[in-house]
């Protein structure tokens, strides 16, 4: 254990560099504050360490606050700067597509999201992602339990395999899935045009997200606490049940819950397994480029409204859910 | 081969920007190489754009960069006449402005195991068909007109043809691709038993090898495929010189060739073995034109057709 521990650190930094960069590159500023804070109160507060590095001494506590003030313009400036940025990279255009939704009025956005077509391919799309969360919820942190504690020629590899749904195009995914799961598909599952090739598609893509969540997490648990557990006549499943999932919890509902935001936007990687059937393997993001084609960019503003308004949602419930579990963790420290 | 058409726009001072509907591409990519032989048509260089009809003509129409278009239907030119973007005399050559065309024909897999030989086969319970989104695509309009014409005897009995097109639509018409190519590309990939389409989009895809055969109604509509010149066009002359060659005969062969019904009477006798004339065949010209067409059957919210979509895909 003592070895594996002294093998981490490099790994640790990888993973987490991995982790931040993939994260803010992929969903911008607002997908990076819902990432589950580490078990780790006594910097929490402070709010520095939680997606960088994580200072190594309890002296750190006050180090922030020491810092030397800056002037009041500077600082007038830079929150100027901060509010004019996110104003016209975000907001704006979230309002400008707001207001094309409501075009003709409540009426007209309400009968554009309750179409059942419409409606149809919004619940297609939320159930898909929330499928494939579950599932990266499991089989995520199964990898990345992997990857941490056992040892394994090629591990390396296997590592860097996790990050490519990132870095490849995603519509280089579906042609590769096509190509697989499609007509004529050389190993004969052929799942082109049902949903389950949606699925398939869209755990491709999310792949990264739990496992790069829960990896960092599982790196620094303490393994005193199992071998405590264990000495205590625990068996593996309840150490495993009450004392580590516990601890990886956070990052495992951050990790899901970061795929499910990706997975009911994503398009190029479903565009071409998805088949594009009204009703039944149409997600929201096709039937939102349907709309505009047909030249009916107020169906096409009021579905998109509607997928914001999940997405929304959903950051704001991981984003209460892990500040609750952050809490409890203080609380039981 | 050499990709005369992939040059950047703009490289050249004579570079004619084309836009077009999603199928000419097979016609095109024969045209103009040989239009760059010509005198006329040397050092052109051509920036082509294809995509479903109805979506290229909002988008040139919104102020994409176009000199040349070719549109499946001529609502879809009309759109730029009304914008101001092309001259209201674009269709007076002989051939009204419409350089090739071709017929509506019934795709089916090879061997034909559902029997499909009419338009009532496809009303045969089970049978899945694919055709476009009439609202994005023109080939979905011929398609749709075809068993229009067929069942209300050329818009006589109009209550008829909309029945048959509303059963169609409403339980054997499942997915909307955008474009014809986007429908040849599902059905090729699995979807339907029936696809809906151009004759030249059919002898183009058997050609490929593709496991299809097509099937010609007896009863059918002719596909007049309209092109024009923008006259706001920086390449005017080009573009021009472009558009009248596509009459010529030289080009009317290679078209032919290429799958598209010529318009030239002569080269139209030469290949006549290659285009074997329905029984009847309905044109646009018999059901009173496009411009009512349009408005009664297609247009948005209004039209009968358009409201039988509706329905069907709301």
């Amino acid at each position: 254990m003592t070895a594996n521990r002294s093998g981490t650190p490099p790994a640790l930094e990888e993973a987490k560099a991995v982790t931040a960069g993939a994260d803010s590159q992929r969903r911008g500023a607002a997908a990076a504050a819902p990432l589950p804070a580490r078990p780790d109160a006594r910097i929490a507060p402070s709010g520095e360490g939680r997606d960088g590095i994580r200072p190594s001494g309890d002296t750190q506590t006050t180090a922030p606050r020491r810092r030397p003030r800056r002037p009041g313009l500077a600082r007038t400036l830079g929150v100027g700067v901060v509010t004019l940025w996110l104003s016209v990279i975000v907001l704006l255009p979230l309002a400008a597509l707001t207001v094309a939704s409501f075009e003709e009025g409540l009426a007209g956005f309400w009968d554009a999201v309750t179409a059942p077509a419409a409606l149809a391919s919004l619940w297609v799309t939320v159930l898909v992602s929330a499928v494939v969360a579950v599932v990266n919820a499991v089989l995520g942190t199964l990898v990345a339990w992997v990857l941490v504690r056992d040892e394994f020629p090629g591990k390396r590899a296997v590592n860097a395999l996790i990050d490519l749904p990132f870095a490849l195009p995603t519509i280089v995914a579906s042609i590769v899935l096509l190509s697989l799961y499609g007509p004529n598909s050389p190993i004969g599952v052929e799942l082109n045009a049902t949903r389950s090739g949606l699925v398939v598609a869209l755990l491709f893509v999310t792949l990264p997200f739990v496992v790069r969540s829960v990896q960092p997490v599982l790196i620094e648990v303490d393994r005193e606490v199992e071998e405590a557990a264990a000495s205590l006549g625990a068996t593996n499943w309840t150490t495993f049940r009450r004392v580590v999932l516990p601890t990886l919890a956070p990052a495992i509902l951050g990790g899901a819950g970061l795929a499910f935001a990706r997975a009911i936007g994503e398009y190029g990687s479903v565009v071409l397994i998805g088949g594009n059937i009204p009703r039944e393997t149409q997600v929201a993001s096709q039937y939102i480029q349907q709309q505009i084609e047909i030249d009916r960019p107020l169906n096409a503003a009021a579905v998109s409204v509607a997928l914001l308004a999940i997405a929304f949602v959903t950051l704001l419930v991981l984003r209460v859910l892990s500040s609750r579990a952050q809490r409890r963790e203080e609380r039981d420290a | 081969m050499d990709q005369p058409g992939s040059t950047a726009a703009g490289a050249a001072t004579s570079t004619v920007n084309l836009f077009a509907y999603a199928v000419p591409k097979v016609g095109f990519d024969v045209v103009i190489p040989a239009f760059q032989k010509t005198p006329a048509g040397n050092g052109v260089q051509f920036q082509q754009s294809y995509g479903a009809s109805g979506d290229q003509s909002r988008k040139v129409a919104a102020g994409a960069e176009a000199d040349f278009v070719n549109f499946s239907v001529e609502p879809d030119i009309t759109r730029l006449v009304d914008a101001g973007l092309v001259d209201k005399g674009w269709n007076a050559n002989e051939h009204k402005g419409i350089p090739f065309g071709s017929v509506v024909t019934i795709v089916v897999r090879k061997g034909n195991p559902k029997g499909i030989k009419d338009w009532d086969d496809l009303l045969k319970p089970g049978v899945e068909v694919v055709t476009p989104n009439p609202f994005s695509s023109g080939s979905a309009k011929w398609n749709l007109l075809a068993p229009f014409a067929a069942k209300s005897n050329g818009g006589a009995d109009k209550a008829a043809g909309l029945a048959y097109v509303t059963a169609l639509v409403k339980d054997h018409v499942k997915i909307q691709p955008k474009s014809g190519r986007e429908a040849t590309e599902a059905f090729l990939q699995g979807s339907g038993d029936v696809l809906l389409s151009y004759e030249n989009e059919a002898l183009f895809v058997e050609k490929n090898g593709d496991p299809v055969e097509h099937v010609t109604p007896p009863t059918t509509f002719k596909i007049e495929n309209p092109a024009a010149v923008l006259k706001g066009s920086k390449n005017v002359a080009k573009a021009t010189a472009f558009n009248e060659y596509l009459y010529t005969p030289e080009a009317q062969k290679l078209l032919a060739e290429a799958g598209f019904r010529p318009v030239d009477e002569t080269v139209a006798k030469e290949f006549a073995a290659k285009f074997p004339l329905p029984t009847k065949l309905w044109t646009i010209a018999d059901l009173g034109g496009w411009k009512s067409i349009d408005s009664t059957l297609f247009k948005k919210d209004v039209g009968d057709i358009a409201k039988i979509y509706d329905l069907a895909t709301q």
